[in-house]
């Protein structure tokens, strides 16, 4: 197994941290990982993206032309993005920022309104998780699970009393992709 | 073994740096190693150990110089343009026989360039960059692993050799997390009887010095350096190589390049190429040796480097005429992915069938 996703979005939107909880859930199945960010000009207020493999076997390249999953989060992105996802691959966007339509047949599309969802669970940065429980019932490369125990690691602890909400965040998305 | 852990590779050689008992780091801060300095900023002080950001690169070198002659472990980090400001140190260091190492998390170039990932720097670290001659060991990490590995062989050979080494990364590297795994590390038995730490009481003056203003005296100086550039091309020359044995064409590339060289030859496998990998670790010592023996067997060498062509040079040398030599480069902080790499090589290929 080797799973390529892009994540992408505005800097400031949570694109590289919902990458890093994606890596640590590799990482708790015991896969080989590895996440690579965007960095630079871009962090700097444009779009921000980050490449994460995970796979049985050691990763080579860290440098990806395509993808087997894209989750995008605003429009400059999923230009960028949707021509790069490969033939059977997933493309999964908040379609409440992204404005744009895929004419592609040949992926899976998973337009979830995840930021609207996710102002009406009362907080507006679960929309990234309700992306990832989306994609992740799609195409179940990782447990749910592994996941929860990802955000353990990578929130601070002031910050464990909001993984219930993300829980209920990965099972709204989860729900949308039914 | 210790924990496994999930790790940015600048994160990875400054924890790897305390593990081996680093007991100063001079620095000054510059995109993209400066999670370098921003980690042992918080975990030399916890220590007792020193960090001291520096007013510039050039103080930061001279700094190392005298941690380093005073038989400390010793470290500065920094990134290419900042290299550039260090290299009349680094040359005063490898003449006084001082152990320490640098790292350089490579940018982009040349000038102040940007600050995206690059191997440019490949001539400066293993041709001299600063004066005389001189050289550096010089390790080229392509995994967050080999930053530890390697990081730690670093501080080993600087004090086996007497000589500053040079771990040498790019920025892709440095920003890019993957698992890590540090190993238990062993502090060998150091000497330091020549270490300028004031005059023993039964004992001669110790002087360090670069100085040697009589040439029958700085020829010796050259000899003894020749003849310890010898050894370690002897004993120290690293590398790895892949799928070689039946291999028509064989990829050559450090670093980042031999991550996306190693995707791209596993493509080419696919499509039915016999396609090869050769990844050199150490860039000096380079194994010449390797490319020597895999010239009078390969048809091509490809040469995979984020620079305009600066190791396929060593490559060329080693291969004394015998396979055909091909390369692709991106530059400027530009990368080449691995499909990218296939579209290139393939001709190549093609043309030796």
């Amino acid at each position: 197994m080797l799973e390529e996703i892009i994540f992408a979005g505005f800097g400031g939107q949570g694109v590289l941290s919902l990458g890093q909880t994606l890596t640590y859930a590799g990482m708790v199945e015991s896969r080989e990982v590895c996440w690579m960010p965007s960095y630079g000009p871009e962090m700097r207020g444009g779009t921000a993206n980050c490449a994460v493999s995970i796979s049985d076997t050691p990763i080579s390249s860290p440098i990806l032309a395509k993808f087997d999953t894209a989750i995008i989060l605003n429009n400059p992105s999923f230009e960028k993005f949707e021509p790069r996802i490969k033939s059977g691959g997933v493309l999964v966007y908040d379609s409440t920022n992204v404005t744009l339509k895929s004419t592609r047949k040949d992926i899976t599309i998973l337009a979830i309104p995840a930021s609207e969802e996710a102002n009406k669970l009362g907080n507006a940065r679960m929309m990234g998780m309700i992306l990832l429980g989306a994609y992740l019932s799609k195409r179940p490369v990782l447990k749910i699970t592994s996941v929860t125990k990802a955000l353990e690691k990578v929130l601070p602890e002031r910050y464990h009393n909001l993984i219930p909400l993300n829980l209920k965040a990965l099972e709204i998305g989860a729900g949308f992709a039914q | 073994m210790g924990e496994t852990l999930l790790m940015k590779g600048n994160e990875t050689l400054a924890e790897a740096a305390l593990r081996a008992g680093c007991e100063a780091y001079f620095g000054y801060p510059i995109t993209p190693q400066s999670e370098v300095p921003e980690y042992l900023s918080e975990e030399m002080p916890k220590r007792g150990r020193i960090f001291l950001q520096a007013e510039s690169e050039v103080a930061s070198i001279n700094m190392l110089y005298g941690a380093a002659g005073a038989g400390f472990k010793a470290m500065t980090t920094s990134s290419s343009p900042g290299i550039s400001l260090m290299l009349e140190g680094i040359s005063y260091i490898a003449a006084a026989e001082l152990p320490c190492v640098i790292a350089n998390v490579t940018r982009g170039g040349p000038g102040l360039g940007t600050i995206q990932p690059s191997q440019g720097d490949y001539f400066q670290a293993v041709k001299g960059g600063g004066h005389g001659d001189y050289h550096m060991i010089v390790l080229a990490p392509s995994t967050v692993q080999e930053i530890a590995d390697l990081t730690y062989d670093a501080f080993d050979l600087c004090w086996k050799y007497r000589t500053p080494v040079m771990i040498m990364m790019d920025g892709a590297l440095g920003q890019m997390m993957e698992k890590v795994t540090f190993k238990e590390y062993k502090e060998p038995v150091r000497d330091i009887s020549w270490a300028t730490r004031g005059k023993p009481a039964n004992g001669d003056r110790r002087v360090i010095t670069s100085l040697h203003i009589q040439p029958e005296e700085m020829e010796r100086v050259n000899n003894k350096l020749q003849a310890k550039y010898t050894e370690i091309k002897k004993n120290e020359v690293r590398y790895e190589t892949q799928n070689c044995d039946d291999a028509d064409v064989v990829i050559v590339g450090f670093g980042l390049s031999a991550r996306i060289g190693t995707k791209a030859m596993q493509m080419m496998r696919e499509k039915g190429y016999k396609v090869g990998l050769m990844k050199p670790i150490s860039l000096w010592p380079f194994p010449e040796k390797a490319i020597e023996d895999l010239s009078r067997r390969v048809k091509g060498f490809y040469v995979l480097e984020l620079n305009a062509g600066q190791m396929i040079e060593d490559v060329r040398l080693a291969n004394e005429g015998r396979a055909k030599v091909g390369k692709y480069n991106r530059y400027g902080g530009m990368i080449y992915s691995p499909d990218e790499v296939v579209e290139h090589l393939e001709p190549f290929c093609k043309e030796l069938k």
